[in-house]
């Protein structure tokens, strides 16, 4: 069992700094070097030619379209631009790899020195961008036999490469010191905010869970106040946004239990597991991680103008903290509403509730109160949750038309959720239409003053604000689903 | 001078994925020890004063349009696939990580 | 030969019929062909016959056969590049050389041998067994063209395509007493030419005369947007330069002879038809500068780095997982034992050379002193054509150092076999085309001697206007073709 020391006793002796490595599928129609289309979920080898399959002969050609997202990201980045870069091979041999190089950048990044405004707790970071360049996606193995499905113990492996080429843009940020305690929430606030940053820019479809945003987080630790880089691990395999943050703590608590004992850092590789919530050692770094760089000689320097660099700066969507202050206007969110909107990752959500004819508090509540909830007990992100927007506005309206109340409403999420189908569906199979038939109301409010026959008295007697407790007897009768003010009218009219 | 020993040779076969045998290791290093003496002399030929030319042609953005050209068939893909099943490419299992 | 099928003289169908005779043969005895796809040829021989029927033949060269050197991927047809490791390949596409000259109506009579992976300048290192000189059985064709040369040279296709890296066009041209050109760097696709070294690979004609290599040229070069490194400029006319350098007049054309090119090392009797061949350029006209161009002395070294450095990772990807020879040893291997094991059995000696010293000469820590310096030296020899180009239209030289060796004879000494391209390498490393054509033969051995000429980029018209004009001189002072007199190999192989 690996040794763990709470994490604020790891926050009091030492300070952690991070790096996150972050590889984003670009949403070109074709992949980076072939025509070949790129789209999720096809039969397995239907989307590969000579070029892709590294057949012999075949050769690459740059996607212009690809080359430009790199610039825009580069550029939503603050980052320059390289008036001249060059592709180069990273050469090792697996078996997902087609030609068993890389084609990649390496000392020439199309854009580098750059930064990002995080914001946590309302607090602003500001994370450095050391380069953003661009690269090639390998191909999807599937191991087979074996007990777990996964590389170790498996008999053999199938290769597809469908998805061996799709464009890839590797942005690496400088390590990410002074943020203390809060580091990991930093590094899940900046990997949320490139995602958004990343949708503005329509450059890719940011699904973290189909893999088209996949995040290494470096870490290491270094004695408080000293000031020092330790020796940091790569973990790998850091597919959501919760697990950013969790990896980073793990570690931090793996590290600082491991120095605290008079240990020391190996420079590994190490892998997350989503279910257990810890890291594994992988691959130790060593010097066969010999890649033999050269540039690429099929391919040639990559040259943008300045015109063209400039077009695109222009052409750049509004920044995410100046969209974020209009919305918040827009909304009529306090400032502190507002942090609680960023915290759940909810703006985007919200933006699409309010589309679908939501009012901005009850997109709020929804989502802030109410999912977030649900989402945190799943222990999934807030996007992940099986529920669109459009049905949060659904359920809002069902509220506004009175066909259900707002404890109705959270019944009709969990049908949502629970994959019932669309709210009016939920409503109907649960059968949670507010009753407002004065028929069995009437029968419901008899039965109440049966049993508070001195409650029923008082209110004859004129004592009007006694008919509360009758009302909540009817509605706990009605398990929620009367109409409250019905119940309310009928009781007076009854007992007058 | 480089000299280019027996292990040095066993590394880069290792790095090169060439199961070498004893033989060949044995054979190969003075060979290859001869054809870098006779490469030697490049050192220091050029100073920093003298740009490297990896194009000898100079081109710059050659860029394709983002546009779906036809793929082979899975069926054209595989043909000459050493194994496979399930319409991929079977390998036999692979050492190390997951990339 | 287009001239008779335009003249309807011949047919298509009898032309390629009357070389897959041929290849039955003498081919046994010759060995220039892996491959030879008859029903395949006659077919396209007779579509093509059809097409001159029709009065709309597909290009001047329509009908004529031709045959391919073994490392340009054709669809259908087996691509081995000389090597076990491809053994039975059959690619789904077509090379763009291979997809034009299907365009323009040759028929493609089959695949001619090479060092494996293009390795060699003897053809001794093909995995399926050397190609024979067809002027002297026991000698090498040259390399690592030396099926395209020798087929040629043997009569068994009247035009091939070679690929030349370091001279693997030239030096089989000029030992086998064939032409070949080198055309500039981007200025014929690449695309489907298996890599040896991607910054110096380039295809090009294998003829018996220089106007046929124009022709061929033209069929094959141009524009191709599936190579990021090729040219979109127009070729020139070509043939028209041929045309019109077969007149014979030279004046006003400015020779560069280079110094470092010849004398030493160079065998007498190559130097001496070198020489004579120059004269007779003097005297059709040309003025003759010598120039020098002092960093040839490292362009070997510099080829010898970069050359294996690219081919170490172009080879990586043979590595049993796709395609090719899969060797699975005993007990329960992981793809990295398959991957060696495979790549053990599948490549020969000079390839595993090769891939170890690129490797070596990549690695951290040598890249800078090896490849660096490699990539440096190919500026400076970029430099001193410039200088020289600013003095002479075109620059000449003997294409090999030697005429043909006996096989065998430098096949354990790597340094001496890689001296064969001391005179074609630095054209490679500058992108710049070159032509070899014959000069003769040998006083002392009779054998064939190579004449190669030199333009700067993208004047490769230069070389067909030059090249025909020598042609021309020489033929007139032979009295005919230099492969008129080569020996009868059906009397060799009886
Ligand atoms: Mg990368
Ligand atoms: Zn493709």
């Amino acid at each position: 069992m690996t040794d763990l020391m709470s994490y604020d006793d790891a926050m009091a002796a030492f300070d952690p700094a991070m790096g996150l490595e972050v590889h984003v599928e670009l949403n070109t129609a074709t992949k980076m070097f072939c025509g070949c289309p790129t789209e999720f979920g096809a039969e397995p080898n239907t989307q590969t030619c000579p070029t892709c399959l590294g057949l012999p002969g075949s050769l690459p050609v740059v996607n212009g379209k690809a080359i430009e997202s790199a610039m825009r990201i580069g550029l939503a980045l603050n980052c320059e631009i390289a008036e001249w870069c060059r592709f180069a091979r990273k050469n090792y041999f697996y078996p997902d790899m087609p030609k068993n190089f890389q084609t990649s950048q390496y000392d020439e990044p199309i854009a580098f020195d750059g930064y990002l405004d995080v914001e946590v707790d309302g607090e602003i970071f500001r994370v450095d961008i050391e380069r953003a360049h661009m690269e090639e996606d390998t191909g999807k193995s599937l191991h087979v036999g074996g007990s777990t499905g996964r590389i170790q113990g498996a008999d053999y492996s199938l290769v597809d490469y469908n998805r061996a080429g799709i464009p890839l843009i590797e942005i690496v940020t400088r390590p990410i010191m002074g943020a203390g305690e809060k580091a990991p929430a930093v590094a899940k606030a900046y990997v949320a905010t490139l995602r958004d940053l990343l949708l503005g820019l329509d450059v890719s479809d940011v699904r973290m869970e189909q893999g088209s945003m996949r995040c290494d987080v470096n870490l290491s630790l270094s004695p408080k106040g000293a000031g020092t880089l330790g020796t940091r691990t790569e973990t790998k395999n850091v597919n959501s946004l919760r697990s950013v943050e969790r990896a980073a703590r793990y570690e931090v608590s793996r590290q600082a239990a491991l120095l605290a004992a008079g240990g020391s850092i190996l420079q590994e590789t190490r892998h997350w597991h989503e279910d257990t919530g810890v890291t594994t050692a992988g691959r130790e770094k060593s010097d066969a991680d010999d890649y033999r760089y050269f540039p690429e000689p099929d391919l040639v320097p990559v040259a943008p103008s300045r015109e063209w660099v400039a077009e695109l700066k222009a052409g750049l969507p509004e920044p995410l903290r100046d969209k974020r202050a209009r919305l918040q206007g827009d909304w009529g969110f306090t400032d502190l509403e507002m942090r609680d909107v960023v915290a759940s990752d909810a703006v985007g959500l919200i933006e699409e509730t309010i589309a679908a004819g939501s009012s901005p508090q009850a997109a709020r509540k929804w989502w802030v109160a109410e999912l977030t909830r649900r989402a945190n007990e799943d222990g999934v992100e807030l996007t992940e949750l099986p529920i669109t927007p459009e049905q949060v506005a659904r359920i809002q309206a069902l509220v506004d038309e009175g066909a259900i109340n707002d404890k109705l409403a959270r019944q009709v999420f969990d049908g949502v959720l629970a994959g019932e189908g669309e709210p009016d569906a939920v409503v109907a199979a649960r059968g949670l239409a507010v009753v407002s038939d004065d028929g069995a109301l009437g029968e419901a409010i008899d039965r109440a003053i049966a049993a508070n026959p001195d409650v029923a008295d008082k209110i004859r007697e004129g004592k009007v604000a006694a008919a509360g407790a009758l009302i909540g007897a009817v509605m706990k009768d009605m398990r929620g689903q009367a109409d409250a003010g019905r119940v309310r009218e009928l009781v007076l009219e009854k007992l007058s | 001078m480089p000299e280019i020993t027996r292990d040095e040779v066993a590394h880069l076969a290792t790095l090169a994925r060439i199961d070498l045998s004893d033989a060949e290791l044995d054979h190969l290093a003075p060979q290859l020890s001869v054809i870098l003496e006779s490469v030697a002399s490049i050192t220091g030929v050029a100073g920093d004063d003298v740009p490297p030319t990896s194009h000898a042609i100079p081109l710059t953005n050659v860029f394709r349009d983002d546009v779906v050209t036809p793929s082979l068939t899975a069926e054209q893909a595989l043909a000459m696939a050493p194994a496979s099943e399930q319409q991929r490419f079977l390998v036999p299992r692979i050492l190390g990580d997951e990339q | 030969m287009a001239a008779d099928l335009a003249s309807g003289a011949t047919t298509s169908v009898a032309l390629t019929r009357a070389h897959l005779d041929r290849i039955s043969a003498v081919d046994g005895a010759v060995h220039a062909l892996l491959h030879v796809d008859a029903e395949g040829a006659l077919a396209q021989a007779a579509a093509s016959d059809a097409r001159r029927a029709a009065g709309s033949p597909a290009s001047g060269l329509d009908g004529v056969p031709i045959a391919v050197k073994d490392v340009l991927a054709t669809e259908g047809l087996p691509t081995t590049c000389g090597s076990k490791i491809l053994e039975g390949w059959v690619p789904p596409y077509d090379a763009t050389v291979a997809a034009r000259l299907r365009a323009a109506g040759l028929p493609i009579l089959g695949k001619t041998n090479m060092d494996e992976f293009a390795m060699g300048s003897s053809t001794e290192h093909s995995a399926y067994g050397p190609t024979h000189n067809p002027w002297d059985l026991d000698r090498i064709p040259g390399g690592s063209g030396g099926g395209s040369a020798a087929a040629v040279a043997a009569f068994e296709a009247p035009l091939a395509i070679g690929t030349d890296t370091g001279g693997s066009i030239r030096q089989p041209g000029a030992v086998t007493g064939t032409v070949g050109v080198k055309p500039t760097y981007g200025g014929v696709s690449r695309y489907g030419l298996v890599a040896m070294a991607n910054s110096l690979d380039q295809a090009g004609p294998v003829t018996r005369t220089v106007l046929d290599s124009a022709l061929l040229h033209e069929v094959i070069g141009g524009y191709d947007p599936m190579d990021s490194t090729s040219i979109d400029e127009p070729l020139g006319a070509l043939a028209d330069a041929a045309r019109q350098g077969a007149a014979g007049d030279m004046t006003g054309v400015r020779i560069g002879v280079i110094t470092e090119l010849g004398g030493e090392g160079y065998q007498a009797g190559v130097q001496q038809r070198f020489d004579e061949a120059v004269a007779l350029l003097v005297k059709a006209g040309a003025e003759v500068v010598e120039v020098s161009c002092p960093s040839f002395v490292h362009a070997l070294a510099a080829y010898y780095l970069i050359m294996p450095s690219e081919a170490s990772s172009n080879l990586a990807r043979f590595d049993a997982m796709r395609y090719g020879l899969r060797v699975v040893p005993d007990g329960d291997p992981s793809a990295e034992d398959v991957m060696r094991a495979s790549r053990d059995a599948g490549f020969g000696d000079e390839v595993k050379r090769r891939i170890i010293l690129g490797t070596y000469a990549l690695s951290s820590g040598y890249y800078d002193a090896y490849y660096g310096q490699a990539q440096k030296v190919r500026t400076l020899i970029s430099r001193d054509f410039e200088a020289a180009f600013a003095q002479a239209d075109v620059l000449v030289s003997p294409t090999a150092p030697t005429t043909a060796f006996k096989i065998g004879a430098k096949l354990d000494d790597p340094v001496a076999m890689y001296l064969n391209d001391v005179a074609t390498i630095p054209a490679n490393l500058a992108g710049i085309p070159g032509l070899s054509l014959p000069a003769g033969l040998a006083p002392e051995d009779g054998l064939p001697v190579g004449f190669q000429v030199l333009a700067p980029a993208l004047a490769d018209d230069r070389l067909y206007r030059v090249g025909a004009a020598l042609e021309a001189l020489l033929e007139n002072e032979w009295g005919g073709a230099l492969l008129d007199r080569a020996p009868a190999l059906e009397e060799a192989t009886a």
